[in-house]
Parts: C-alpha cells; structure tokens; sequence
C-alpha cells in the first residue's frame, strides 16, 4: 500500500473510532476501550506510513476531483507534514489510553460518548490539515479541527467555567480562521490557484509580506503568541486532562505547522519578516513563562509555560527565517531544526506534564497548587514522571528540551561571528531573551515541583492520594522514556530534520535561494553527538549522587520523626505555617510586576495585635481580563437597542425572513430589462 | 390541458384560505394533504406526454405529500393531544383576509414579471407566490408547533409549485432534494412537538420564549 493510502486510512481510523461508543449504551465501558483501541491501531498505522514516507518508491501524494467548485481533493505527505503527523499520530493514541484510567465514560454518563467522538475527530482532522495541499481542504479540516476542539474541551459542560472558557476559545478560534480565509483569498487572487504550491514568485513583495503577516495572525491565534493567546489558559485548564494534552502538545504546533508551510511557499523573504517573528516569540516567551510563576492553578501555569514554548519555537522560527532573507544557510538550518525539535520535545513534555496533572487531580479533586504538597511520598510514579517532564521543560540537560534550545543557541551565537552580515548582530539580543526564558523556566518548575510533591501536605486534599492505575502510567512512562531518549541520543533526529529543513529552504523553482551542495550539515554546525554525551555524563552523575544520598541518610540517622521538611525550627510546625507555592512565586511575581500587574486585596496591618484579616491576590490575564472583557462589556451596553430584536419568539423571526423576502424581491426586479 | 392545470391551481388557491380559516388543526392537515395530491397531479398536466421523471415526481409528491408527511402530524397531534389552535395572534377571519390580500399582491406581481412566452397564460407564478405568502402567515401567526409544521409545509408546497415552472431547465433532483429537506424537517418537529410537549406541558411555541438566552 502506498503512504498515502496509509495515511489516509489511519486517518479514517482516528476519525471513526468513537463511533462505536456511540452505538453501545451510555453506561457501558466497552466502547470507550474500542475507541481507544481504534486509536492505538490508527497510531500505529499512520506512524508506519509516516517511515514508508520517507522510504525511496512510494505515492506521497493523491489528488482526486470533488464536487465542490473551488479546490480540489488534493494531499501529499512531504517531509514537513511526516515530521508534524508523527506527533498527531502518537500524542492522541497515548491521551485515549489514558484516557480509560482518567476519563471512565462510565462516570461521565451525559457526556462520555461526545469525547469519545470529538476527540478521534480532533486526531484525525488535525492529520487532514498536515497533508492538506489544497487551500479549501486546508480550511475545511481547520475548521473541524477546531471545532472538534470545543466539543472535546468542552466535555464537562456541566461546570459553568467550563462553558465560559470554551466560548472565549470557539470565539478566539474563528477570528484566527477569518484571517486565515482572508490570507487565502489573497494567496488565490495572486497565484490564481488554491492549491498550496511552491508559487511564490508569482507574488509581489507587498502581497507576500501581507499574506506573512495574514499567516502570522491567523495561524498565531491557534499557536497562541502573546496578544493572540487569550482563549488558551481557560480552554487547557478546564479541558479533561488528556484532551489539554493533545491541545497543548499537538494543536498549538498545527500553528507553527501553518506559519512554517507558508513561509516554505513564499519565495522572497524580507529580513523584517524573521526581526517581526523573532520579536514576536521573545515577548511571548517571557511574558508567558511570567505568568506561568503566578499561577496557583497547576493546569493554568502548564498553559501559560505552552504559550512560553511557542515563544521559542518562534523565536526559532525568526532566525530561520532571517537566515533565508540573508542568505545564510547555516542560520536557517540551525534555527529550523531548533523550532522543529522543539515542536517535537515540547509536544512530548507538555503532553507528559497534562497526563500528571491529570493524575495529580484525578487523587486529590483539586488544581490548586497551595493546597497539595507532599505528594512525592504517596505518588513516587507521578513525581519522578513529573520531575522528568519539568526538567525536560526547563531546558536542562540530559533531557530532550536541552538539546532543542541548544541548537537554537548556536544559531544565535553565530550572529556575532564576524562573517556575518552587517545589521544583524543585534539578533545575539534573543540569545539573551532566551536565557531568561530559561532561567524563569526552571523557577516556574521548581516551584510546581516544590509545591505539588514536596513538603507535607497542606491541605486534607492529599490525603488519600495513591498512584494511579496502569492505563494512565503507561503512557506517562512512554512519554517520559521518549523525553529521555531524545536527550541522550538527539543526533538521530538529525537526519529527519535535515530533511525537512532542506525542503524549506529551498522552495523548489528556479529562484531558489541555496543550491542543494551549500546545505551544511546539522553535525558540522552543532555537534549533537555531545549534547547526548553531555545529557550522560549528567544523567550518571545525577544517578551517582541519588545512590549516595540514600545509602547516607539509611546509614545515618537524618530524618528524625516530628520534623517536617521545612520546619523552620518550630517545635510544632502545621502545614499551615508552611511555605507555599505562591510564597515561592512571591519575589519573581514581585520583580517582574512590571509585566504582570498583579493585584492584592487586604488590608494595611496596623498595631501590634491585629483583627483577623482577609488577604487575597490575583494575576488577571492582561488581554484577556484588562482589555477584552471591558470592551465587550461596553459592546454590549451600547449596542442594547439592537437586542429588543431578539424576541425569542419564533413567529418574529420568520417574520424577519418574510421582510427580507419581500425586500429582496422588490429590488431584486430592479435592473431587468423587459 | 391549460385549462385543467389553471382550474387545479384556482382549487389551490382556495385551499390556502380554507387552510388559514379553521381552527381544527386536523381539518388544516387533511386540507394541506388534500393540496399535496393535487400537486402531485400538477406535473402529469404540463407535458402532451408525461415522462419518467414527471411520474416519478408525481408519484413521489401524492405519496410524500398526501400520505406520508399527514400521517405522521395526524400522529402527532394525537400523541400531543391537541385539537384546536386556541389562540392564534391574528384571529382567523382577519387572517383569511390577510391571505386574500397577499394572494392579489401575488397576481399583481407576477403580472410585472418579465415571463417566458410558454407560460404566459398559467397562473403558476401567482399561484405559488400566493401558496409561499400564505405559508409564511400561517407560520408567523399560529402559536402551535404542529400548526407551524403545517405552515412549512405549505410554505414548500409554493416552492414546489415554482418548482415546476423550471420542470425543463431545472432537473427534477432540485425537486426531489427540497422533499427530502422537508420530510426530514416534519420528522424533526414531530419529534419536537413530542419533547416541547413534555418539557413545558404545552405545545405553545410561546414558550420557548425562555430559551432565549
């Protein structure tokens, strides 16, 4: 069978695979098990069909007629679209097996057949949008990506936030679409075509800037850069665990996926399209890893950190794309595989930081990180997966997230070589941003990770926590093992990055900017051979010290009982004179105020012996809380007039359509000749 | 043949107006059947020599119309246990009224239409203008979700009539399409009579004023 065919079918699979839940009674377990069944089987094919694409002799792409008058029926799995499905095909496949342990259909008897259903929907629909080369097919699984999105996030639509959160995201979402129709409707009045070809000479260099920053937008609203973001920390909190998983680890990245398939198709790059995406993704860097500090809930800040993600992967995109502009391979090169396997890396981590989070809930009932604490001892499994995920995240060595960052790093370092071209190295600055991020990263994490797993427990939340049951370890451990394995041996994804890199770069035609010899290689730039050695030596020392530590403290006699970890000496500490989460996130909260504008309600502490006293702070989301819901609130007092039309009635509103019939008739007549 | 086709149409007319005159919704459903098989007829007129599409949309038209769609909103009138429309918003003579008015404005208008020369001498344009116009009162004055249903369907029986002026420009499949979209639709508000029925106590689509917002 051909790739394609492959593909397709595994994409028929995921479509179809909550189909039979539906048909079985509400109540019963069965269908959730063949859903996921079906998804693990679709995984696996699509992934198989991911390898035969890359293979020497077989049909990457088919294109067929349909019945629609624009567009047609036309996909193709390139290397660009094999490296995004490789995510789509495992991320949702692992999410539905958690799912059976998380999300029993069984206990959520209203609603469990409509997941079951959206979520393979979501999974396949996002495949469609990979290998979609027609612009209409690419709106068209866009638009049920999106939606299947809704349904899935909006799976517990008994809770009022919920439901508040998913119209802001299916409002959020058809803006973006809404550009992204206005930036193919330029890309169709300049071609003359939809289909989504190399053409991009045809373009002049003022449409091709506007239909980069028409691609920016739209596909920036689903990415979540920062202005753009405001539908994604309410939708990923308030999702069921393993559908945030599939949002942040897979969706965000179908944005990248549409900026760097534009990109790929425009021929003529302008320098200030790679300064606009640099600048971009350094403000949504740290601007989203701020607000990930001063989160109290666990799944808010994780989606705050995904907004932080993109701002790299952007970042990386900038200076690939400033390398293009300039004609520097090697820029181009490092800073397409930085974002590449960031995407990667971070659809891992993120996806394996939602499925602990999720377990983390699923044993306690609560989000609030100020009122866990001490989980480490009852949930070993869910701490080291933790700890791995958040270490991956904080880009350190030997995890995955490391390795990304680091070819990233190197691409921007060479910006100060002197060969380099004038004008540019101001770009050394992002290195710069990049390190903040980073640091700010490891604070974030360190202080989920304090505050979840260490210490004693600070409320009685925690108090029958345990592991949770195989279904759910089972993919927290694949995804934990994979983060590890692209951290020890990142120099085998070299290849796959080359590739798509090479198809990039070099939009096929005659104006292409390098020639296939002049591509360096990944390994003569940044040799990833030692960040696995590094990652190592690391990993060992770290196993090292672990051994020693235990084999002291059995030895020793530290740890006496009635001493807490951070008893601060008391002799009768409480959980409640413990340091918390917030406590740990004070001082970053506080410098970086300027940022975040945090707000505090209490009083002023007056007298030696104060009344008891309230305090409460709050870190409103600026876009969201400060500027988008005022302005809607002041939308809907001035346009009151226009809602005493809406009557309710159903007899007014066809009264309504006869009115516009008889005007449309009226004037229709107008203009014909007798 | 024109002559049989226009005194249908005029029978038609006046079926409009029976429709928009009685209260019993039964009697307005076995009036609107009644329509339905004349319909039916209609196609079997326009050609010398009907064809196979003309007595296939003859066929299903007196089946659909006649038979099918009535059946199911006899059965759901008896299932929601209604007889009367009891409070319509305009009373029912000056409803009629309302009908006679719309169906003059319709020969009126159709008169100022630039007509092909071949149906010159019908009074299909009329007629289904008039059947559209008094479909949309029906729906916009009754209260019950069964008497809306009826004003649908009356409302498709126009369009179906307009439908046959293009009976050669225009394939029958439109025809057939538009039947489908209808049939389903009873099915659906005799599904939702059944559950407003249960939901409010009441089959007033009044009600659902509440679902506003």
């Amino acid at each position: 069978m051909s790739s394609i065919g492959l593909t397709l079918s595994a994409i028929l699979i995921l479509a179809a695979s909550g189909l039979p839940a539906c048909l079985l009674p509400r109540r019963s377990a069965g269908g959730q098990r063949l859903a996921a069944l079906a998804m693990t089987i679709g995984g696996i094919l699509g992934t198989a069909a991911v390898a035969l694409s890359f293979g020497p002799s077989s049909a990457t792409s088919l294109k067929l007629g349909w019945l629609l008058p624009w567009g047609s029926f036309s996909v193709a799995v390139d290397p660009l679209s094999a490296f995004f499905l490789c995510l789509v095909f495992v991320i949702p496949a692992l999410g539905s097996v958690y799912g059976l342990g998380y999300w029993k259909q069984m206990e959520h008897e209203p609603n469990g057949q409509r997941l079951g259903l959206s979520y393979g929907l979501l999974a396949a629909s996002m495949a469609m949008v990979l290998i979609s080369r027609d612009a209409l097919l690419f709106l068209i699984s866009w638009e049920v990506m999106a939606l299947s999105a809704w349904f899935a996030a909006t799976a517990e639509n008994d809770k009022p936030e919920v439901r508040r959160a998913g119209w802001i995201y299916l409002i959020a979402t058809h803006v973006g679409t809404l550009v992204l129709f206005a930036m193919f409707a330029l890309w169709n009045a300049q071609t003359g075509s939809f289909a989504l070809e190399p053409r991009g000479a045809m373009l002049t260099s003022g449409a091709a800037g506007a239909v980069f920053v028409l691609a920016l937008v739209g596909f920036g609203f689903k990415a979540g850069f920062m202005p753009l973001h405001v539908w994604l920390p309410g939708a990923h909190a308030n999702a069921p665990s393993h559908v945030s998983a599939v949002m942040s680890g897979v969706m965000l990245k179908m944005g990248i996926y549409g900026i760097i398939r534009m990109t790929g198709l425009l021929s003529a790059i302008a320098p200030w399209m790679g300064t606009a995406l640099l600048a971009a993704g350094a403000v949504t860097g740290i601007a989203g890893i701020s607000f990930a500090i001063g989160q109290r809930d666990l799944k808010r800040a994780l989606a705050y950190s995904s907004i932080e993600n993109i701002g790299i992967i952007g970042m990386a995109l900038g200076l690939a794309l400033t390398g293009r502009a300039c004609g520097r391979a090697d820029w181009a090169l490092l800073g397409l595989a930085g974002a590449l396997l960031h995407v990667w890396n971070h659809g891992l981590f993120k996806s394996l930081l939602f499925l602990n989070s999720g377990a983390i809930i699923h044993a306690t009932g609560t989000r609030d990180v100020d009122l866990l604490g001490g989980l480490a001892e009852k949930m070993p499994f869910t701490a080291l997966a933790f700890t791995l995920g958040a270490v991956a995240i904080a880009g350190l060595p030997p995890l995955n997230g490391f390795a990304g960052e680091w070819l990233v790093y190197q691409g921007f370092f060479m910006a100060l070589d002197p060969s380099a071209p004038r004008g540019f190295e101001a770009m050394a600055v992002a290195a710069v941003a990049l390190a903040a991020i980073g640091a700010l990263a490891v604070a974030c994490f360190v202080r989920l990770q304090g505050g979840v797993f260490q210490g004693s427990p600070r409320s009685a939340a925690g108090g029958h926590a345990h592991d949770p049951g195989l279904a759910m370890k089972l993919p927290m451990g694949l995804l934990g093992l994979a983060c590890l394995a692209i951290g020890l041996f990142p120099a085998m994804a070299a290849p796959f990055l080359e590739s798509v890199a090479l198809a990039w770069v070099m939009p096929s035609g005659p104006e292409a900017t390098f020639l296939p010899a002049a591509m360096p290689h990944i390994a003569d730039l940044a040799p990833l051979a030692w960040v696995g050695w590094l990652g190592g030596g690391i990993a060992l020392l770290a196993i090292i010290l672990y051994t020693a530590t235990r084999l002291s403290r059995r030895n020793g006699q530290v740890g006496e009982a009635g001493h807490g970890t951070w008893d601060c000496g008391y002799a009768r500490p409480t959980a409640r004179m413990e340091y918390t989460a917030s406590s740990f996130g004070q001082s970053l909260v506080g410098l970086l105020s300027f940022i975040l504008w945090p707000t505090r309600h209490g009083p002023k502490i007056k007298g030696s012996f104060p009344a008891a006293a309230k305090f409460r702070s709050e870190l409103p989301d600026p876009i969201l809380d400060r500027a988008l819901r005022p302005l809607f609130r002041l939308g809907r007092i001035r346009s009151g007039g226009i809602r005493s039309l809406q009557q309710g009635q159903t007899q007014l509103y066809i009264l309504y359509i006869l009115g516009i019939a008889i005007v449309l008739l009226l004037s229709g007549g107008r203009g014909v000749s007798r | 043949m024109m002559d049989l086709l226009n005194a249908l149409l005029v029978i038609i007319l006046v079926m409009n107006l029976f429709s928009l005159g009685t209260s019993r919704i039964l009697s307005v459903i076995r009036i609107v059947a009644a329509q339905g098989v004349l319909l039916g007829i209609i196609p079997l007129l326009l050609r010398e020599r009907p064809g196979f599409p003309e007595l296939v949309a003859a066929a299903v038209a007196i089946v659909l119309k006649g038979i099918v769609i009535p059946g199911v909103m006899t059965r759901a009138l008896r299932d929601a246990q209604i007889k009367k429309e009891v409070t319509p918003l305009i009373g029912l003579l000056p409803s009629i009224i309302l009908g006679a008015l719309a169906t003059t404005l319709a020969l009126l208008f159709s008169n100022s239409l630039a007509m092909a020369p071949s149906q010159g001498g019908t009074l299909i344009v009329p007629a289904a203008f008039a059947t559209i116009l008094v479909g949309f009162i029906i729906l916009t004055t009754r209260v019950k979700a069964i008497s809306q249903a009826v004003g649908y369907l009356v409302l498709e029986n126009g369009i179906f009539i307009f439908g046959l002026l293009l009976v050669d420009a225009m394939p029958l499949v439109v025809e057939m399409g538009v039947l489908l979209d209808l049939f389903v639709g009873i099915f659906v508000i005799a599904i939702i009579v059944k559950h407003i029925n249960r939901a409010f106590s009441s089959t007033d689509t009044d009600r659902l004023v509440s679902l506003k917002e």
